[in-house]
């Protein structure tokens, strides 16, 4: 009472400036507030600025208009690798949402020796994607792999040679993206399900709901934030999916499985061509943003309006 | 008191003999066997003089080794000395001052005199200031037959590139791969430039390569490349090795009727003991055209803060170029040296005839000395695409001809 009461003035002395609130936090924030301003933005604006350059091996201010970015989607490869990111993201995004749901669904299920599975599962994420890369190139080897096991079992016109095919290179390096990257999304699927009350699968049950029916209509719904994060993991990962193509094919065979990332690593160092390099990395930021944008509108801006 | 004493002693100790015995880093992409012998044998000079040589060998040939080698220079930790194809590869470096100015050294040991052919000393040289030491010669365009391969098909070795063509159906009837071939761009891009030379000739090569003339690299003369290439191409399916060694290992063991490698792949027959004229055979411009091109290694210094490396630095690149090295590390690596002057009558019947042509005069810059890595990029990138797909030949030609017209 006494406080709302106090006169105007004394109230607007006492009241601190807001820049001041919190100040230690604020101190605190300010070397990450850099950090990102530094050099995720100022590095940003920088490649894009540079990318109108004709900087080769070394950056130089020498303006040469649209020119990088006529070349650079004039290049098949460069289109190659934009059809093949395409592919791999979109069946990369479903699959490990699929993968990852069941998985978790499966094990909620109040199942036995469920943190020896969850272990299992999760294990090939705590591997870099070199070495997932590695190890299934020498599984989808047609000589020492899959198919010579199988073969060796006495199915002896059994072919599985996914890597050597430039029509099916994709899917190889399909199989081991998902393979690592499905026990992450588990565990976040898991923790999500973790999260929902006891008393809504009783209510659910009460009311005679099927055990699928339970998880489409109440529960995923429910996850939404599980599954927003999940999302933009994966995203994040296909974009910058470059060290398992690496690893795993270097590309081929021929052009076949290059993905943007390796486009702008080869341009920028082995090509000696800084210019083309930063052209195709804006390209990559342009076409994050166009998914992006839209998105954080609608999640974001929606509610603010609401 | 007494430890910290101790503990001075000591650094002044580490720090006296550091002094005395200089370490140099050295980089390089020379991994397989022969090149790691030939390494082997600069290492054991350098060591030889009382200093060390640190060695910092990078797995996966030149184009990955070249983007950690600059891009080590750039961000300031330079290694004191690293291998480097001479031409336009470390042009922008030498030009923001990052290489050490080797003039000196240079005419004190009469590089000029003893260079051979002078064009090597010219692509170390910008300004007319020297920045590299060409240490061997490589010319990429040699076919290397295998003398097993063609006793199990029963029929004669070729002695040209024509009758390698006709005789693959044999090959492929014993069932034996006839052109090895490993599934990298760049080893794809010296096959097309060694069947360039070998079908094209010397003028329209040069005019291409050397002037950037676009017409004629979408003429008639390079359309009958293309061609070859197609037939190169056929011939080569079915092999599915990566590495270039892994390919010459098929022909070293008769799985494989031939390989276009450049002569680095001498090296490798070397290492396996076995014969020239006897168990393999090699023939230089294909057999068609005595023409080499006469690319090869060199060593770059990168400029270092501390005087007593940079004075190391200058002592290593006399010591690379000396005669005894050049003998012993050339025979080794089954390049050619790049001093005129030496005995090389060790040197086998393969490198015989690589000299003989050296001095005839038959030489060409190499692709390296004439495009920069952006053009060979877009090259080697147009050449992995064409050898693993079902590209025409007049496609392909059309590209080509485009990516010529855009080179600078």
């Amino acid at each position: 009472m006494t406080t709302t009461l106090a006169p105007p003035q004394a109230r607007a002395a006492k009241r601190p400036v807001r820049l001041f609130r919190n100040l230690m936090s604020k101190i605190a924030l300010v070397p990450m507030i850099l950090t990102a301003l530094v050099i995720f933005v100022g590095g940003t604006a920088w490649t894009v600025v540079y990318s109108f350059t004709n900087s080769r091996l070394l950056p130089r201010l020498e303006f040469v208009g649209f020119d990088q970015y006529e070349r650079l989607w004039s290049t098949a490869r460069w289109v190659i690798s934009i059809q093949n990111l395409a592919l791999y993201g979109f069946l990369s995004m479903i699959l490990s949402l699929v993968i990852g749901f069941t998985l978790a669904a499966l094990l909620d299920r109040k199942i036995r020796f469920e943190g020896a599975f969850r272990t299992i599962f999760l294990y090939p994420f705590a591997l870099s994607f070199v070495v997932t890369g590695v190890a299934w190139q020498w599984i989808l080897n047609p000589d020492f792999g899959l198919q010579n096991l199988v073969r060796e079992w006495g199915w002896t016109s059994f072919t599985f040679n996914p890597l050597n095919d430039p029509d099916t290179v994709m899917f190889g390096l399909l199989i081991a993206g998902i393979w690592q990257g499905s026990g992450l999304i588990m565990c976040i699927m898991l923790a999500g399900l973790r999260g929902i009350d006891e008393d809504i699968w009783k209510a659910a049950r009460v009311d005679g709901i099927g055990t699928v029916k339970t998880y489409v209509r109440i529960i995923i719904p429910m996850m939404r934030p599980v599954f927003v994060t999940a999302l933009v993991l994966i995203a994040s990962g296909i974009i910058k999916l470059y060290d398992l193509v690496v690893a795993q094919t270097n590309g081929g065979p021929g052009i076949s499985s290059e993905v943007p990332a390796k486009y702008v690593i080869d341009y920028m160092f082995r090509a000696q061509n800084l210019g083309q390099g930063f052209a195709a990395s804006t390209m990559m930021l342009v076409s994050v943003l166009i998914i992006l944008v839209p998105w954080a509108y609608l999640e974001f801006g929606g509610k603010k309006r609401g | 008191m007494k430890l910290t004493t101790k503990l001075l002693a000591a650094t002044c100790i580490v720090s006296a003999s550091a002094a005395s015995a200089i370490e140099l880093e050295v980089t390089h992409w020379w991994t397989s066997g022969g090149e790691a012998a030939a390494v082997t044998k600069f290492a054991e000079a350098w060591n030889a003089t009382g200093n060390t040589w640190l060695d910092g060998a990078i797995a996966g040939s030149g184009g990955t080794a070249r983007p950690i080698i600059i891009s080590r220079i750039l961000g300031g930790d330079p290694m004191a000395a690293t291998q480097l194809n001479h031409g336009r590869q470390a042009e922008e470096l030498i030009e923001a001052g990052l290489m050490l100015d080797l003039t000196e050294v240079a005419e004190a040991g009469n590089w000029a005199e003893i260079v051979n052919p002078p064009s090597l000393l010219d692509s170390c040289t910008l300004d007319g200031r020297i920045y590299c030491v060409p240490v061997n010669i490589h010319s990429t365009q040699w076919l290397w037959l295998s003398h097993a391969a063609y006793e199990t098909a029963g029929v004669p070795v070729p002695t040209n590139w024509t009758e390698f063509v006709d005789t693959a159906p044999a090959l492929r009837e014993a069932g034996l791969q006839p052109l090895a071939m490993g599934q990298q761009g760049w080893q794809q891009n010296l096959a097309f430039g060694a069947i360039t030379l070998a079908v094209a000739g010397l003028e329209p090569w040069s005019e291409v390569t050397i002037n950037k003339n676009a017409e004629v690299a979408a003429g008639p003369e390079y359309a009958a490349v293309f061609e070859a290439v197609v037939d190169a191409r056929e011939l080569a399916r079915g092999s599915n090795v990566q590495d270039w060694n892994q390919a010459t290992n098929m022909v070293i063991t008769g799985t494989a009727g031939a390989q276009l490698m450049g002569d680095w792949a001498q090296g490798e027959f070397a290492v396996a003991g076995l014969e020239e004229g006897v168990d393999y055979s090699c023939l230089p411009g294909l057999g068609l055209n005595a023409i080499l091109d006469t690319g090869g290694d060199a060593f770059y210094f990168p400029v270092n803060r501390s005087p007593e490396i940079t004075a190391a630095q200058l002592e290593l690149a006399a010591l690379l170029i000396s005669p005894e090295v050049q003998v012993d590390f050339n025979l080794a690596k089954g390049s050619l040296p790049v001093r005129g002057d030496i005995d090389m009558a060790s040197a086998n019947g393969c490198m015989q005839q690589g000299l003989e042509i050296l001095a005839s005069g038959g030489v060409l810059p190499s692709g390296d000395q004439s495009l920069t890595p952006d053009s060979q990029t877009q090259i080697e990138d147009l050449m992995a695409e064409f050898w693993s797909g079902s590209m025409s030949a007049a496609d392909a030609q059309a590209r080509y001809a485009s990516i010529i017209a855009s080179a600078d």
